[in-house]
Parts: structure tokens; C-alpha cells; sequence
């Protein structure tokens, strides 16, 4: 093994990040399961909501980022997934990755999937509730930090609970309450960016920041360990 | 002048799920033999391969593998050893190239020697495209043998390597074990077709309730 740690986990973290998304492609799981699901979450809400458009104003960020936070759980369960088989385990094991490399790659192949489907719900949004986003600056940059460390979270705890028989509810036990602050921060943020809050967008995306800072750092520090015991 | 081993356990215990799936193995292999392990099923030749590779943990005893302590330090074994198991290794969605590309790029291999590799296993050229899934299983076997060859382990760790391919198939798996052994690595290989690994092989151990019994 040679260079510097940080270099080798970053180059370490591209070929991960490759081959998940090579996967995703062949696959088409986030299409054809996450798609859908999405999809239909948008109208659902707007039927229920749509003869009150206050509401649904209001309701918007807090909506987005609900359905982002499901879809996620379903990338994330997929995401763990991937190397369940032992033969493809064992081989990753073998294969002199970094374990913060894997645990970085995993996140990035999270954080651009999730991207793809934040990008599939804003236009959903505009296009079923006619909202207009404000704000574009702390929109995209909450949104980033927000979805880092969603997928920081989830890239940690996806193969704790992919182990378990009821590895969906227990994924949920352990990625939703971690992620509530995101959801809160995020949500406020928007609000406040549309003018429909009180307070500092930016002080949210800061917390958000330091969130998604402190969920990479735990993950990359644990994740050795971590594949060990898998 | 004495040759240091390559493997050498003392001693070695490993438990699995509260079972103990080694139960004391004393072992010492040098370098450039072909050890083939021997036993029924449930013997632990699975597990003692795994613990070769540094994928399982000692829970007591000692153990040195290419001049790692197993106790300490199993993370650095693995890059240094190539572990055939039951299963390919590679991923079913993606194809033999795909597969042996991302590994090789993993370990920080030169991808030119890619095709060398599936030459050598004789998988044909419209294969090596496919998805793993699409693959027979003797095809599939082959791929996982690429892998090996690509990898230039020093010390090959192979779990019924004859298992689920046809005769030159298994040929191609002698071949190979005993091109590696020429080359200077050392390989260890379980297998329930008895004539045929006494046959390539330098030595053998018999194992037995997580133990080897036998020339240790």
C-alpha cells in the first residue's frame, strides 16, 4: 500500500463510487422502485392537499424532503444490499480497499443517486403544486449538506441493519431519528428562504454543514472496525 | 538452512456463532508447497482457509501467514493472499470484464493484463461480456479463477477449486495450482476429490472436528 491515507481512500472512494453507479445503471432499481414510489407520494399529497393551496405552500419543504428521506430508505436498503452475497464481501475484504475509502464511495454513490431523485421531486412540485422556489443559494446549499448526510447515515447503518431479519424496520429505527435534526434544519431553512420563517437560513445550513462534516467523520472512522465484524 | 513458513499456526482457535469452528490447528506450511487439506464436511477446511485469509479472527492461539500476526493485523494480510471460495467473488449484475476491472483497479492492478488472465482460463471472448448471472457455472468458476490468476497472490488459498467445472476445466484448475507453486507462491487448497489433489500436491493434512490430524 503506498501514498498518503487520504489520497488512497479518496482514489479508493472513485472506484467504489464507479462501480455502484455501473450497478445502479444495470439495475435500474432507483427507476424502477424509487421512480414510482416518488411519483406517487407527489400526487397522493397534492389530492390530499390540493383544495387548501396555503397548505400545500407551507407544506412544500417539509413534503420534499419526507419523500426525499423515504426514497432514501429504499436506496439505502439497496445500497447495503450490493455486497451481501459472502463470496462478494470476502472479495471486497480482500481486495485492499481502504475501509474509508468504501465507506466514502458508498456515500458518494448514495448523495448522486438521492441528488437525481431531489431533482425528480422539485420538478414534481412545480409541476403538480405550481410552487416556485426561492432562495436558490440556501436551497442548494442545504440541499447539499442535507444530502451528504443523509447519506453518510445511511451508508453507516445500512449494513448494521442489512445483517437483521427485519433489517427494513430496523433501518428505519436507526436512520430516521439520527436524521430528524437534518429534517428539521433543512426544512427551516427553506421556510425561511421562501419568507415564510423567522430566523437565519444560513444558521441552518451551517448546523447542517457541521451534521454532514460529523456523520462523514463517524462513518469513515468506524466503518474498519465495522467491516470487520460484518 | 531452515525455511521460515509461510503459514504457521499454534494452537489456532476460531469460533464462529459460539461454535468453535477450529479447535486447536497446528499447522506450519513453507513456501512453494501445494498443502492439500483433506476431511469430511464440517471438518473446518472452510474455516481454516478463512482464517488464511485473515477474513476470521483467532480467538486464541497464534499464527503468522506471509509474516503477519493473525492476532494483530489481518488487514494487511488480505491484499497479499488470493481466496478461491465456493462462491465467484464478483458481482451477478455486472459482466467477467467489468468484474475483473473493478477488482483489478481495487487492488491496484495494471488492467492490460485482463485479457492475459482470461486467456489463461480459456473463457471465451463473447463471454467475458455477458453479466455473471448470464454464465453457467463452470463458466462463472472460471471468471473467479481469472481473478485469482490476475491477482498474483503469494499465497493462493482455494476452497474445492475442482468443484462445478468440466474436465478441462479441471485440468486448467491443476494447471494453474501447480504454475503458481513453479512461480514461487504457495498454495493451500481443500478438496473432496482425493486422487486427483494427492496427485498435484506436495503434501496433505487430514482435518477433523476443527483439527488437523496428519503431517502438520
Amino acid at each position: 500500500m503506498t501514498g498518503h491515507p487520504v489520497t488512497r481512500a479518496l482514489a479508493d472512494a472513485g472506484v467504489v463510487l464507479a462501480k455502484d453507479l455501473r450497478l445502479e445503471w444495470r439495475t435500474r432499481t432507483a427507476l424502477t422502485q424509487v421512480g414510482p414510489f416518488v411519483l406517487a407520494v407527489l400526487v397522493l399529497f397534492g389530492f390530499a392537499l390540493d383544495a387548501d393551496r396555503p397548505t400545500l405552500e407551507r407544506a412544500t419543504s417539509g413534503l420534499f424532503w419526507v419523500i426525499v428521506l423515504f426514497a432514501a430508505m429504499l436506496l439505502i436498503g439497496r445500497s447495503s444490499t450490493i455486497e451481501r452475497d459472502p463470496g462478494v464481501s470476502d472479495a471486497l475484504r480482500l481486495s485492499g480497499l481502504s475501509p474509508a475509502g468504501i465507506f466514502l464511495g458508498k456515500v458518494a454513490a448514495l448523495a448522486c443517486q438521492l441528488l437525481v431523485v431531489e431533482i425528480v421531486v422539485g420538478l414534481g412540485a412545480v409541476v403538480l403544486y405550481n410552487i416556485t422556489f426561492v432562495g436558490w443559494s440556501v436551497i442548494l446549499v442545504t440541499s447539499l449538506a442535507a444530502t451528504v448526510a443523509i447519506s453518510a447515515v445511511g451508508a453507516l447503518y445500512g449494513p448494521i441493519a442489512g445483517g437483521a431479519r427485519t433489517r427494513e424496520a430496523l433501518l428505519a429505527v436507526l436512520v430516521l431519528p439520527t436524521l430528524a435534526p437534518v429534517l428539521l434544519g433543512v426544512t427551516r431553512a427553506w421556510e425561511i428562504a421562501a419568507g415564510r420563517g423567522v430566523g437565519d437560513a444560513w444558521a441552518w445550513a451551517a448546523m447542517l454543514g457541521v451534521s454532514a462534516t460529523i456523520y462523514l467523520a463517524v462513518g469513515t472512522a468506524v466503518w474498519g472496525p465495522l467491516l470487520s465484524e460484518l | 538452512m531452515p525455511v521460515d513458513p509461510v503459514v504457521e499456526l499454534r494452537g489456532a482457535v476460531c469460533v464462529t456463532g459460539g461454535f468453535p469452528t477450529l479447535a486447536g490447528v497446528d499447522l506450519a506450511v513453507t513456501a512453494g508447497e501445494v498443502c492439500f487439506v483433506s476431511g469430511d464436511n464440517g471438518a473446518g477446511k472452510t474455516s481454516l482457509l478463512r482464517l488464511l485469509a485473515g477474513l476470521t479472527p483467532l480467538a486464541s492461539g497464534a499464527g503468522t501467514v506471509l509474516g503477519v500476526d493473525l492476532s494483530t493485523d489481518r488487514r494487511t494480510l488480505r491484499p497479499m493472499v488470493g481466496l478461491l471460495g465456493h462462491g465467484t467473488g464478483m458481482y451477478d449484475e455486472l459482466s467477467v470484464l467489468e468484474n475483473l476491472r473493478f477488482f483489478a483497479s481495487a487492488s491496484r492492478l495494471p488492467l492490460d493484463g485482463l485479457d492475459a488472465a482470461l486467456d489463461l482460463v480459456a473463457l471465451p471472448a463473447r463471454v467475458r461480456v455477458l453479466p455473471m448471472v448470464s454464465l453457467s457455472a463452470g463458466q462463472r468458476r472460471r471468471a473467479a479463477l481469472a481473478g485469482l490468476v490476475l491477482r498474483r497472490p503469494r499465497l493462493w488459498l482455494l476452497d474445492e477449486p475442482h468443484t462445478g467445472i468440466d474436465g478441462s476445466g479441471r485440468l486448467l484448475v491443476d494447471r494453474l495450482i501447480t504454475g503458481a507453486a513453479a512461480a514461487g507462491a504457495t498454495v493451500v487448497f481443500a478438496s473432496h476429490e482425493t486422487e486427483r489433489a494427492a496427485a498435484i500436491a506436495t503434501r496433505q493434512v487430514e482435518m477433523a472436528g476443527g483439527t488437523v490430524s496428519g503431517p502438520q
